[in-house]
């Protein structure tokens, strides 16, 4: 199997706060790879390095066998412009803690902008497909609302729909569930259960353990800016052999 | 959509009532309505009837002042001078708004950017322009040829300062120039207002700086620069008047014109004064509707035009008396 995500020795910091202390790991294609840890661990910057919303300041990131963000020649780094980065994110979808959808625009158009401004399809086709995307994560009556009339749940499903619509090969996302209520919370999960199921390669921040247990190809536990303990997500939750991640799921299961 | 919206809870509520009334009848008698004698306001009373007699006054005294010839304010209200004055002030307004608006986003683009130099020259402008008056901006203008009496722009251009700055081309850069220190303020101040977080997803579908500058974060930073931008203009409307300095012939030049040829002085400023308050109060209505354009998606619903409001009080009016019948 090939490594859709490749993490060798990933350092970040932001000012002199060193969040992320070297993290090496790999995403196989067409796996559902979570990252838990207690806040503050680094796993959404190490997320965000991933689609290079942050820059990392040493190592090597790879997605799909390509170095993100720069070009290497020989032993030379040379950082890539913004239209070649811009092309690298296409391919990799992401889904926000907060949602992010565009206000100003209804479910359906938030679903459209993208293909018919970075892909340049024509309006019709992506309505078209829009159209469906909705009407899988359930929301094809809500086409028409903007995102302020939708509740969290729902915002959220039209994010991810939005996300799908590039036709992505890698799904990233953000604690997706972190800011709902319990209640809207499986409809979120199930949308995403029905994309694992898909086949699609997905990288998941949450706090949501049964989603890591049951849907999980792999976990990774994740502690000031190292990964601590990884492995098959029943093995690492029901018999965790770090003293750091015993205390952690103590706490959270 | 609004219509949607509206009439839901319209239907909701007679069942839920009805549900209500039921159930609280059920449980226990309908107390008995209060009707108790209101607090009497006396100090309301009496401040009312100063006020009016106040107001009363000043009309009477305006009415009946024997030396403000009223009929020469309505002879001259659609004079064709005044008209064409009326006309130029718009015209200057409106150009000058416009060249405060595109240069006013090119300054706070600037201002923002990473680049320092840009961002420099942009916060020199903006030091310069907020920070002298603009009417000593305009005669800056007007006099130019005293300094430069050539205008040279290489190959491109070369012509004798007096002939390129007209009247008309003194207004235009001096109210233009000025407004766009104001505006790149305002333009700043709405990019800023937009959530990182819209930039950040708009960057993780693939779109470029530029398109997530125009298609994401320039719609939603309108609805903060748009109210401004509408008083802005009202104020710009009454700045135009100062332009009567470079002599261009605008409202009140014009008016004036007629006031000291005719001796109606006062007159001919009643008229200047009638047109201005038409020309802000159609701007006015113009403003509610172009801010309401783009509140879309920032609230569940739109506030109701006017039109909307009395359409709505006529429908409630005849239910109601539908229902007692």
């Amino acid at each position: 199997m090939t490594a859709m995500v490749k993490s060798e020795g990933v350092h970040k910091s932001f000012g002199p706060v060193e969040v992320l202390k070297g993290i090496d790991l790999e995403v196989k294609q067409g796996e559902v790879f979570c990252l838990i840890g207690p806040s503050g661990s680094g796993k959404s910057t190490f997320l965000r390095c991933i689609n290079h919303l942050e820059k990392i300041n040493a190592g090597r990131l790879y997605v799909d066998g390509q170095l993100v963000g720069y070009r290497q020649k020989g032993d030379k780094l040379y950082e890539l412009k913004d239209s070649e980065v811009a092309l690298q994110r296409r391919d990799i979808g992401m889904v926000f803690q907060r949602f992010n959808l565009f206000p100003h625009m209804t479910a359906l158009e938030n679903v459209m902008e993208a293909p018919v401004q970075v892909k340049g399809a024509s309006r019709a086709q992506a309505r078209e497909r829009a159209g469906e995307l909705l009407e899988k994560v359930g929301l094809a009556d809500k086409a028409k609302n903007y995102p302020s009339q939708l509740s969290g749940g729902q915002q959220q499903r039209v994010a991810i729909a939005r996300a799908l619509a590039m036709d992505p090969k890698l799904m990233l996302f953000d604690e997706p569930t972190s800011a709902l209520d319990p209640e809207l919370v499986g409809d979120v999960l199930d949308v995403m259960r029905d994309l694992a199921e898909s086949g699609m390669t997905m990288v998941v921040v949450t706090h949501e353990m049964g989603f890591a247990r049951e849907v999980g190809d792999s976990l990774v536990f994740m502690d000031g800016g190292v990964v601590v303990e990884s492995g098959n997500p029943r093995d690492v939750l029901t018999n965790p052999q770090h003293e750091r991640t015993q205390a952690f799921l103590s706490k959270v299961l | 959509m609004t219509d949607k919206f509206e009439k839901e809870p319209a239907d909701a509520t007679p069942p839920v009532s009805k549900e209500a009334s039921s159930s609280a009848a059920a449980a226990s008698v309908a107390p008995e309505a209060i009707k108790a004698i209101p607090v009497r306001h006396w100090g309301r009373y009496v401040s009312a009837v100063i006020v009016l007699a106040l107001v009363g006054l000043l009309v009477n005294a305006f009415a009946t002042a024997d030396k403000i010839q009223w009929s020469a304010v309505g002879d001259y209200v659609f004079d064709d001078t005044v008209l064409k004055g009326a006309g130029r002030t718009l015209l200057i307004s409106v150009l000058a708004m416009i060249m405060g608006v595109v240069l006013g986003v090119i300054l706070a683009v600037m201002r923002l950017s990473k680049n320092p130099v840009t961002s420099w020259v942009a916060w020199v402008y903006i030091w310069f322009f907020r920070g002298t008056p603009v009417y000593v901006q305009l005669l800056l203008w007007f006099n130019l040829a005293l300094i430069f009496p050539m205008l040279n722009l290489g190959p491109i251009y070369k012509d004798e300062m007096v002939d390129v700055m007209t009247p008309f081309m003194a207004a235009l850069l001096g109210l233009g120039l000025n407004e766009a220190a104001y505006m790149a303020e305002i333009c700043r101040a709405g990019l800023l207002a937009v959530d990182e977080g819209q930039t950040e997803a708009s960057h993780a579908l693939g779109m470029s700086h530029a398109k997530t500058l125009r298609r994401i974060v320039i719609p939603q930073a309108m609805r903060v620069i748009v109210p401004p931008t509408g008083n802005e203009f009202i104020n710009m409307l009454k700045t135009s008047s100062l332009v009567y300095a470079v002599t261009y012939n605008e409202l009140l030049r014009a008016t004036s014109t007629i006031g000291s040829t005719s001796y109606a002085v006062m007159e001919m400023l009643f008229v200047a004064c009638i047109w201005y308050l038409v020309m802000t109060s159609v701007f006015s209505v113009f403003q509610f509707y172009l801010e309401r354009r783009f509140a879309r998606g920032s609230s569940r619903n739109l506030p109701p035009t006017p039109w909307q409001k009395i359409r709505v009080n006529m429908m409630a009016f005849s239910r109601e008396r539908g229902n007692t019948a």
